[in-house]
């Protein structure tokens, strides 16, 4: 394929509408009658609801319902998120909130009330009076769970443990070595646009639910579960997402609370959750606590690579957030010990975040890298190449692409690594403590399934479908861009219609997929029309390609032509006009082929980057500044220069704010979140930003389409390590634990 | 929120009335801290009285070279005054530090002084919180307590006044001009703001039917030499860890005149006397900065995730002299 669109930094096609206020968010999708719902929240974390007292709320001026575990219709339990079903349901947790007595965490909605207006819901809301029973404390440490916890049956669809040779020994007998905890928070999500949904019924059985999600199907199927429809009778919406970043894979409770809210008051809800409930209802990035043992001998080579730890589910889902994944790729060693454990706590279910596994993972492994490489005095780069694998280390395949070291030389280049004194607190600015670290960065290049259906007119207008999701990475820019290239026409020719669920079927939009999963499908449609349109002109001795076959042919200028004879071939439009046709279409699923099925299993498909970054640390107060930032990422082909960018843009800034701000504070009596504001939860903020300076090899993966794979989470991982090994190197003050805020380094 | 009244005062004495007449009503100005609180139900007025259209705005010289800040004069145009940031470099640094400057353009100075605590218990209806509750208790005493009090504290409560600017206008001597139906009178800024002893739901002694008319700054001819340093956890946005206001004149090796005031560790702006009196007369050395920090933070006392501000205050205290005097000899 010739590529002019693809890699193009083309702006965004959705930009001019999201700047002018006329892309539509759910929460202004126009619908009359919507009544509002408030969630009202439990305050206590474990116990059972013994009474309420909802008389002031319904009394009070516009209530339509108030609506509890006492009076809500009844609604079928759904199946908890699972990542190894085909279609998994985007479900958080087997819990059905409002169907039982029983509280699970502080937050749980435990009433939901209705009425004409927002003020009015909220007021009302704030009238329900709660009485609880609690019989046993809740568990809200992590720390204080350790003894109960227990090795899950899988970490995603992995194992829990990995075992190669003997670790614990070759860690003994190793030369050098280091051994440490890291420990890294509960971090919240806090996109732009909270969480929001607004349901209606057609009838009895039809349900048309708008939600902000980042996985159309998964929602369907939660609700047909949860209200015993058929798939089909229900509809799925999300045109525009502002900012999901996993938060919104799974459909937290109030998107059935207010579908089953909207059958109550027979008439269309809304519930926007209000910035708290983003803390309170949505799940966080897990707590966890994580040893890496580290062995080398004298050249700084890996003897043993151990890393262990514990993470945190809620009573009622079991995600073990998969931190070790990292350890299981990136370097080489005959000896490596991985487990992984998981306690239960009270707490609202855990989640995705951006770089879930990774995120942390790459915090604990990459800051213990560069503790082993101070202990062998060796460059931490450099210890680092000395242990790139041959192949994958525990899976014993050969990578896709791998191309970290031209990151990690790329990388020093740019920032002038080399010329960086490795010696602890030796450069100072005034009062001001300035170090450089590096660290690795490492994201898996998954697939997932999506179907496209591409439909062309004789005016060569091109619609691709998909019930993808567009939450601001760039999709619908980058799968025009690629329909354009696959069919040789402009990519101005070409829309993209997403974000319904009748539209073709399409997986979540997690986990860096998209880009790969979608791009994947377009190809195959755009080459079944092609084929469909080459059979059209074969059957014409009039037409130009009547002797042609496909392999001869390329598509470009709206038209099919020989790839030897720059002027022989013919027009989509010809084509078509000479059929009577005015329009034409195809429809392809991805993965298709066997050939890319038997990849998956003989390749280790991994993205990669080296993370550099400089510090500045005030050596009395103990504050810390990020001054410089150089990443440099393997992530295949870049579609779009400038999505791409901005994706790593955004990701480093999140590795910062994970790295230095960001900290979910639970108050350990009974699962408050005190810090449940943007004012007092600290995300990042342009000033603390230094400029991001960020480049992608961009060289194709051959076993990917378009040798592309995703640019979404790459870059948060090895962020926070980086600025730990930074933080180390101004001060000679090794922080462990996240995040890193001036107290910790008085 | 709690459907409430809203009235639009024509006036000081409307306004004045207004209050008098309903002893629930609030006073609103810009709005940027009570509307907060109303829409958490912790502030549940019904009625607010609008005196955004009083003629309280201006920032005017007074004759014995001091200035007079308009009650209704906006942050934003405060920190920005041309003679504010001639004379009070201090004092534009302390607002510019503080929220954003979105809330800047439309938060008052009468309203900076008023604006209630950050405590996370105190915004939470469902937590105890003797501040808003009186006699439920105190939920961050054996909470999550990093940014809470040091100095000043009771039982009873132990959460900081958040305001940057109030630091400032401690350090600055300034005094709170206040109108009521029996006419004007001032008060000291140290006097305005309270400790929170058995009655932490007070936090200033500015009656229900008083209405602050402007901030008044005495001509203080070596403010020129002043600084704010405000660490907090992240570099915008976020109220103070700790801050110190400080204003030096050092003349021939020897401190000439000192004012320091400390915020994020009490009730109120902590006006540091027992350091100044340590460094007035003394020749400005570290070791001087030092003692004086310790002898100021002698009383200070940590709970369990704000220890640290111990220490933290008397670098930052170390910090901002250093930085004055360094200064001075430049």
């Amino acid at each position: 394929m010739k590529t002019k669109e693809v890699g193009r930094p083309l702006d965004r096609v959705d930009g001019c509408l999201k700047v002018t206020g006329q892309a539509r968010y759910t929460a202004e999708i126009p619908v009359g009658q919507v009544a509002y719902g408030v969630l009202v929240r439990s305050t206590i974390a474990k116990g059972r609801i013994v009474a309420y007292d909802t008389k002031a709320a319904e009394q009070a001026p516009g209530v339509l319902a108030v609506i509890t575990h006492e009076n809500a219709p009844k609604r079928h339990p759904t199946k908890e998120f699972d990542p190894s079903d085909k279609e998994p349901s985007a479900s958080p947790t087997t819990l059905l909130v409002l169907n039982t007595d029983e509280v699970s965490w502080h937050g749980q909605p435990v009433a939901v009330v209705v009425a004409e207006t927002l003020d009015q819901a909220e007021h009302a809301a704030a009238l329900v009076r709660v009485s609880y029973a609690e019989a046993e404390p809740a568990r809200l440490s992590l720390v204080a769970e350790k003894p109960r916890a227990f090795v899950p049956e899988k970490v995603l669809n992995e194992k829990p443990e990995v075992k190669q040779g003997n670790a614990e020994e070759a860690l003994a007998a190793a030369p050098f070595k280091i051994d440490y905890t890291y420990t890294t928070p509960p971090y919240s999500h806090n996109a732009i646009e909270a969480h929001n949904t607004l349901a209606y019924w057609e009838g009895e059985d039809q349900l048309i639910v708008y939600d902000s999600t980042q996985y159309i199907f998964g929602v369907r199927k939660m609700l047909s579960e949860m209200f015993a429809l058929s798939e089909e009778n229900v509809r799925v919406v999300s045109a525009f997402v502002g900012g999901a970043f996993g938060s919104k894979g799974r459909a937290w409770p109030h998107v059935g609370l207010t579908a089953m809210a909207a059958k109550v008051v027979g008439r269309p809800v809304k519930v926007d959750l209000p910035r708290k409930d983003m803390f309170y209802m949505v799940g966080p990035r897990t707590p966890s606590e994580q040893r890496v043992a580290l062995g080398a001998d004298a050249e700084g080579r890996l003897q043993a690579v151990i890393h262990t730890g514990t993470t945190a589910s809620s009573t009622s889902n079991t995600f073990a957030e998969h931190f070790s994944f990292v350890t299981r790729h990136l370097y080489a060693s005959a000896n490596i010990l991985i487990q992984q454990k998981l306690v239960r706590l009270d707490m609202v279910p855990n989640t995705f975040m951006r770089a879930p596994g990774e995120g942390i993972g790459t915090f604990a492994l990459e800051s213990a890298m560069d503790e082993l490489a101070y202990a062998l005095r060796l460059d931490p780069i450099e210890l680092r190449l000395r242990n790139e694998p041959g192949k994958d280390p525990t899976m014993h395949v050969p990578f896709s692409s791998r191309h970290l070291k031209e990151c990690f030389a790329q990388g020093a280049e740019k920032f002038g690594w080399n010329q960086r004194n490795p010696e602890p607190r030796s450069q100072r600015e005034g009062p001001w403590l300035i170090g450089q670290g590096v660290a690795s960065a490492f994201y898996p290049a998954n697939k997932r399934s999506a179907e496209v259906k591409v439909h062309i007119s004789i005016d060569d207008t091109v619609v691709l479908q998909s019930a993808t999701h567009e939450m601001g990475t760039g999709t619908a820019t980058v799968q025009a861009q690629n329909a354009a290239d696959q069919l040789g026409l402009p990519v101005g020719k070409v829309r993209f219609e997403y974000g319904d669920s009748l539209l073709p079927k399409a997986n979540g939009s997690f986990g860096s997929t998209t880009t790969i999963t979608v791009g994947g499908a377009v190809e195959l449609a755009c080459e079944d029309l092609k084929r469909q349109l080459l059979r059209l002109a074969v059957k014409h001795p009039s037409s130009p390609l009547h002797e042609a076959s496909y392999d001869d042919l390329e598509a470009r200028d709206n038209g099919l032509f020989y790839k030897d004879h720059p002027t022989q071939g013919e027009t989509y439009a010809a084509i078509l006009a000479r059929e009577g046709k005015d329009s034409l279409e195809a429809q392809a699923s991805f993965p298709a082929f066997l050939k890319e099925k038997l990849e998956e299993m003989a390749y280790s498909f991994h993205s990669f980057g080296a993370q550099f970054c400089e510090v500045r640390v005030h050596e009395d107060t103990g504050e810390v500044l990020v001054s410089r930032w150089v990443g440099v990422y393997d992530c295949g082909t870049i579609l779009n220069e400038k999505t791409a960018r901005s994706q790593f843009l955004g990701s480093v800034t999140m590795g910062i704010g994970m790295a230095l701000w960001e900290e979910t504070k639970w108050d350990l009596r009974d699962g408050r979140i005190p810090n449940s504001s943007l004012s007092e939860y600290h995300v990042p903020v342009a000033v603390g930003l230094p400029r991001i300076e960020v480049h992608a090899l961009s060289i194709p993966d051959p076993h990917t389409p378009l040798g592309a794979h995703g640019a979404g989470e790459i870059a948060v991982t090895g962020a926070a390590a980086a600025i730990a090994n930074a933080v180390y190197h101004a001060t000679g003050k090794r922080i462990r634990n996240l995040p890193i805020t001036p107290d910790k380094l008085l | 929120m709690r459907a409430f009244t809203y009235t639009r005062a024509a006036d000081t004495s409307a306004a004045l009335g207004a209050a008098i007449q309903n002893p629930e009503a609030k006073f609103i100005g810009g709005g940027t801290n009570l509307v907060d609180l109303m829409r958490e139900e912790v502030e549940r007025p019904n009625e607010v009285i609008d005196i955004n259209r009083l003629p309280l705005s201006q920032i005017e010289e007074l004759p014995d070279g001091g200035l007079r800040l308009g009650a209704l004069a906006r942050n934003s145009h405060t920190a920005n005054h041309l003679l504010v940031r001639q004379r009070y470099p201090v004092l534009t640094q302390a607002i510019l530090s503080a929220a954003s400057p979105q809330l800047r353009n439309l938060a008052t100075n009468a309203g900076n002084l008023l604006q209630r605590t950050r405590c996370y218990y105190f915004y939470d209806i469902t937590a105890p919180c003797n501040k808003r509750q009186p006699g439920s208790g105190c939920a961050a005493i054996g909470g999550f307590n990093r940014i809470h009090a040091i100095l000043g504290t009771s039982e009873q409560c132990i959460a900081t006044h958040p305001s940057d600017m109030a630091v400032a206008l401690a350090a600055l001597d300034a005094t709170v001009q206040v109108q009521s139906a029996n006419g004007q009178h001032s008060i000291p800024i140290e006097a305005f703001h309270r400790l929170p002893g058995d009655t932490p739901e007070q936090d200033t002694n500015l009656g229900h039917d008083e209405l602050i008319t402007a901030i008044d700054l005495p001509a203080t001819p070596f403010a020129t030499s002043s600084l704010y340093l405000k660490v907090r956890d992240r570099p915008s946005f976020a109220f103070a860890l700790v801050s110190v206001a400080a204003v030096l004149k050092v003349a021939d090796s020897q401190i000439k005149n000192v004012r320091l005031a400390l915020g994020g560790v009490a009730h109120k702006p902590w006006r540091a006397h027992a350091a100044e009196e340590i460094l007035t007369g003394a020749q400005p050395t570290a070791e001087i900065f030092r003692r004086a920090a310790e002898a100021e933070l002698q009383a200070a006392i940590g709970y369990e995730h704000n220890a640290f501000k111990i220490e933290l205050a008397k670098r930052t205290i170390v910090r901002a002299l250093t930085t004055l005097t360094e200064r001075h000899l430049a």
